[in-house]
């Protein structure tokens, strides 16, 4: 017998629990991804609300108090070039950062969804065209595609979130096409088949309701690598212009003042990293959670 | 193997074909067309666009402008330069090598690495060091590179001093020792993400062979337990990890691109900047293309390795 | 082919055993928790001899032989207690459970081997089979890679692989399950060991390649002297290769005897019930007996009956004794060895 027959013999029996409550509980037991929730949580609250409760308003300048390091004065986390509270301008740009990040992954979920689906469902001559599609724009390395668009345009949140989600809807296409080649031979899906279904039926209320699982995985995943690009075109600057501002652009503005004011470009990169492995870690967590493996 | 290898490279030239059709969806993507570029330029009439766009066969179907440009592509004519007018292959070509050389010494450093850390992680699961090693990945895997870099440079080079702080050689000494001196810190910076992403895979792919039946005969001969792990688990947990390495072509790419930029490397994603600025259209078409060719004869690349070393694909 | 088999060999007349295993005890650890799957096993095995082990899957046949050989998971994994007294090729008799890593690794493969069940994923499909038996040569045998290899290629011939020079460089998936499973015998009897331990290697395989493999068996241990452990569920094959019989069940032993006495009289309720449920030659056409299958099904190592452990399926089941005392493993004359409460109140059955 091979060890994992013999492992699965000493297995032991299944109480009937929920298999909800079963993944909510593996979740939970991912401390890293309930960190990651907390964090995130964490996050919002403070750029969306912080604002509101500093004393300072992140466009004040105030010369006479530039280039402040931080954790001295009243300025927590120090001053830029024209004396603007480091801490207000990082809650602002959270603002802008995080909410690219999410609306940039409702965009990819909602086209790769539709493209998965579609090339999941009929198969065939379109599933296979549009997954080499797929393939074909996954060639490209992602920030090259988004600086040739962004380039040419006048870049703004919306047009940027549009260009960002153009090119990372790949990746929830190919999930949920394997979704749907798989949850298409299924006994329901042929039963509501034979039921007389329409297309469109059969894929939005009977097999994506079951790909959701996997399905959120990657659009947590997607919101990482969305505020990730942004920052990272924003930095280049080809993303968010100032004064309008984002992790991204006050990284670039911190480069100059690397040497006299180190905490500028610090804390930018550091709230970055910190809503990117927040992301992750719960992407992670959601991915075992939603897992039915036994072996732990 | 032939079959294989026949089947992936249809697959490749088809890929090829998609890949310039959506090169040249991009080209016609910005507003205004291929054209912005010159109605930016100060002083532009609107007659001396008309003409333009009559030489340049903008006025012809758009399958036909795809076709002329597809076939021009091919034999080598990707364009000249706004800048100088220079044949724009020419000028990729002579950044490229900087852009190898990083990304090749990157990676081979980063890919060795992270194997170790992935087989040790996997050997040792869920103890202190394959913790730390999966949550260090991730963390790694989240950090912006080019906040990772300028946070290098402040470190080595601003306080310590000890490394140089951008570009390919110090001006007056072209030395190899001076070379790699540069080297360091841009590849460590770049193998970053590679490290981390080869250490999970691996750590994955080492824990689905290390459960296999054939592991267990081997230790039932009597192999020592190193011999089990490197001659039997390693060499198939290897195997799909050639997979892995063609398709992290991209992402190399682009953190190439960012590294290029903070450390002042002069290679190709420098290259795709300085022309961006400049609105140098054929020579970012140019590169973006190119990058995704180069990916695509990676993979080409990557498939054959895993053929030849795969005897279940080599031999039938 | 093999139909009446001479019963040479009884209690009284074995020779010294090679192999003597005392009280091996094996417990799996699941989510924190030790749940045993072989409770208290002993048994011994002399040269030429063949020792089948027989029960259902998940009596624990097969772990307790991993156990011997320490190739059951790292602990806190698992955890293996007992002895496992091995007397080698030089002289010495070693405790195989508590032997340190070299020395077991040193044993493995060439005092004791082992051939596992699917022949399939048993071989590293990366490496040619000439390497893999090369390998367990070079590890235990003083001999160069040269002589090795001629050394593999006489071992292909010798368990009946055609052309066995050419498929010195063949990989697994070049061969059929039979040659597969003749190659892996080939690397287990490469370093001429005292004792082999065959996991179910025919339960994998056609009827014909079956019997082509016990063949081959029988005839190295004719030649060699090898004392072979046989695990299996098919008492066809027990009929066919065994001098003894051991019966498993719940991790225990059960029942003990040699194969003429077994399959005449078997005394435990379990066996006779095993026996009843092969279907014969000599049952065909006739109405009046029954084909029964056992009813229940293998009890949860981790929530064992109280009491016996088969009791809940056994037809000779008594209310008040059988729930309630474990019974005991005792000697029922004539060498042989019964674990049941009611052993010599049940009469024999057929």
């Amino acid at each position: 017998m091979s060890h994992a027959a013999i492992q699965a013999d000493v297995a032991a029996s299944g109480e009937p629990v929920l298999q909800r409550n079963r993944a909510i509980d593996r979740f939970m037991r991912h401390k890293l991804a309930v960190a990651g929730m907390a964090m995130i949580a964490f996050l919002l609250m403070v750029c969306f609300i912080g604002p509101l409760l500093l004393p300072f308003d992140d466009l004040f300048i105030d010369i006479k108090h530039r280039f402040a390091p931080p954790f001295v004065s009243v300025h927590v986390l120090g001053t830029d070039p024209l004396g603007r509270d480091h801490l207000a301008r990082l809650m602002m740009a959270g603002r802008i950062s995080l909410s690219i990040g999410f609306a940039a992954m409702l965009m990819a979920v909602v086209l790769g969804t539709v493209v998965g689906a579609v090339a999941g469902y009929y198969g065939g001559v379109i599933g296979a065209v549009l997954m080499r599609l797929v393939d074909a724009m996954l060639c490209f390395p992602s920030i090259f595609l988004i600086l040739a668009i962004a380039a040419f345009i006048h870049p703004g949140v919306v047009s940027i979130t549009i260009i960002i989600a153009l090119t990372s809807w790949m990746e929830v296409a190919r999930v949920v096409e394997g979704q749907m080649k798989s949850l298409r031979e299924r006994d329901f899906a042929v039963a509501a088949e034979l039921m007389g279904g329409t297309d469109r039926y059969i894929i939005f209320r009977e097999l994506l309701p079951n790909a959701v699982g996997p399905i959120v995985v990657a659009a947590t995943l997607n919101v990482a690598n969305a505020i990730l690009m942004e920052s990272y075109i924003s930095f280049l600057g080809y993303g968010i212009q100032p004064p309008t501002p984002s992790w991204g652009n006050m990284l670039n503005n911190a480069q100059q003042y690397l040497e006299r004011a180190p905490w500028l470009a610090i804390f930018p990169g550091l709230a970055i990293t910190i809503a990117v492995t927040s992301f992750n870690f719960i992407g992670d967590g959601l991915r075992d959670a939603l897992d039915p493996r036994l072996d732990h | 193997m032939l079959r294989f290898l026949i089947q992936r490279s249809l697959q490749n030239v088809l890929l090829l074909w998609l890949v310039s059709m959506i090169g040249f969806a991009v080209l016609y993507l910005a507003p205004g067309g291929p054209l912005t570029q010159f109605a930016l330029v100060p002083g532009m009439s609107q007659e001396q666009l008309l003409k333009i766009a009559e030489q340049m066969g903008l006025n012809r179907p758009i399958h036909e402008q795809y076709f002329e440009w597809f076939t021009r592509l091919l034999s080598g004519d990707w364009g000249r330069s706004f800048r100088d007018g220079q044949p724009v292959l020419g000028i990729i070509g002579s950044h490229l090598w900087a852009t190898l050389e990083l990304m090749g010494t990157s990676a081979s450093i980063a890919i060795f690495v992270g194997i170790w850390v992935g087989v040790l992680g996997a050997i040792k699961r869920y103890s202190l060091f394959d913790y730390l090693a999966t949550v260090g990945a991730m963390v790694a895997l989240s950090i912006p590179t080019f906040w990772f870099g300028l946070v290098t440079i402040y470190i080595f080079s601003v306080k310590l001093g000890i490394l140089p702080a951008g570009n390919r050689y110090t001006i007056g000494d072209g030395s190899f020792l001076d070379h790699v001196h540069h080297l360091i810190a841009p590849s460590l910076v770049l193998g970053l993400v590679t490290v981390a992403l080869w250490s999970r895979y691996m750590r994955s792919s080492m824990l689905d062979v290390i459960n296999q039946d054939y592991i267990r005969t081997a230790r039932a001969k009597g192999a020592p337990e190193r011999q089990v792990l490197v001659r039997h688990a390693m060499r198939n947990a290897l195997l799909p990890m050639i997979t892995v390495a063609g398709l992290q072509l991209p992402t190399l790419l682009s953190g190439a691109l960012v590294t290029e930029t903070i450390f002042t490397w002069p290679g190709m994603g420098r290259l795709f900047l300085d022309s961006l600025s400049y609105r140098d259209y054929p020579v970012v078409m140019g590169i973006l293309v190119l990058s995704a060719v180069l990916v695509l004869i990676g993979n080409l690349l990557a498939d054959i390795l895993y053929a030849v070393a795969d005897p279940r694909i080599r031999l039938n | 082919m093999r139909s009446i088999r001479v019963w040479t060999i009884s209690m009284g007349e074995r020779a010294p055993p090679t192999l003597v295993v005392e009280n091996i005890s094996v417990g799996f650890r699941r989510s924190g928790k030790l749940v045993p799957a072989v409770h208290d096993v002993s048994f011994s095995i002399s040269p030429g001899e063949t020792l089948a082990l027989v029960g259902e899957s998940g009596s624990g046949k097969s772990v307790t032989n991993l156990a011997i050989m320490q190739l059951t998971p790292p602990a806190p994994r698992s955890e293996v207690r007992g002895r496992a007294l091995l007397t080698c090729k030089d002289g010495i008799t070693r405790d195989l459970i508590s032997a340190r890593r070299e020395d077991i690794q040193a044993i493995r493969g060439n005092e004791i081997s082992m051939i596992f069940q699917e022949p399939m994923t048993s071989l590293n499909p990366v490496r040619s089979i000439g390497d893999q038996i090369a390998e367990a040569i070079m590890l235990h045998r003083n001999m160069s890679k040269r002589q090795a290899y001629k050394e593999t290629t006489d071992l292909l011939a010798l368990v009946g692989i055609p052309d066995a020079a050419k498929r010195l460089d063949s990989y697994p998936h070049h061969l059929s399950g039979g040659m597969r499973q003749r190659v892996m015998i080939a690397m287990a009897i490469s370093c001429e060991p005292r004792v082999m331990v065959a996991d179910e290697p025919t339960t994998a395989l056609d009827v014909t390649v079956q019997a082509q493999i016990l063949e081959l068996l029988k005839r190295i241990q004719e030649q060699t002297g090898l004392a072979i452990i046989f695990i299996t569920h098919n008492l066809g094959v027990v009929a066919e290769v065994a001098d003894r019989v051991m019966v498993m069940y719940g991790g225990r032993l059960v029942e003990e005897a040699t194969a003429a006495q077994l399959f005449e009289q078997p005394l435990m309720p379990y066996t006779s019930a095993l026996l009843n449920s092969v279907p014969r030659m000599d049952m065909a056409g006739r109405r009046d007996t029954v084909l029964e299958a056992i009813r229940g099904s293998v009890p949860d190592p981790a929530s064992q009956p109280a009491g016996c452990t088969f009791h809940p399926r056994c037809n000779h089941f008594v209310p008040g004794r059988c729930d309630v005392t474990q019974p005991p493993l005792e000697t029922a004359g004539d060498g042989r060895k019964v674990r049941c409460l009611r052993w010599n109140e049940i009469g024999a059955t057929a």
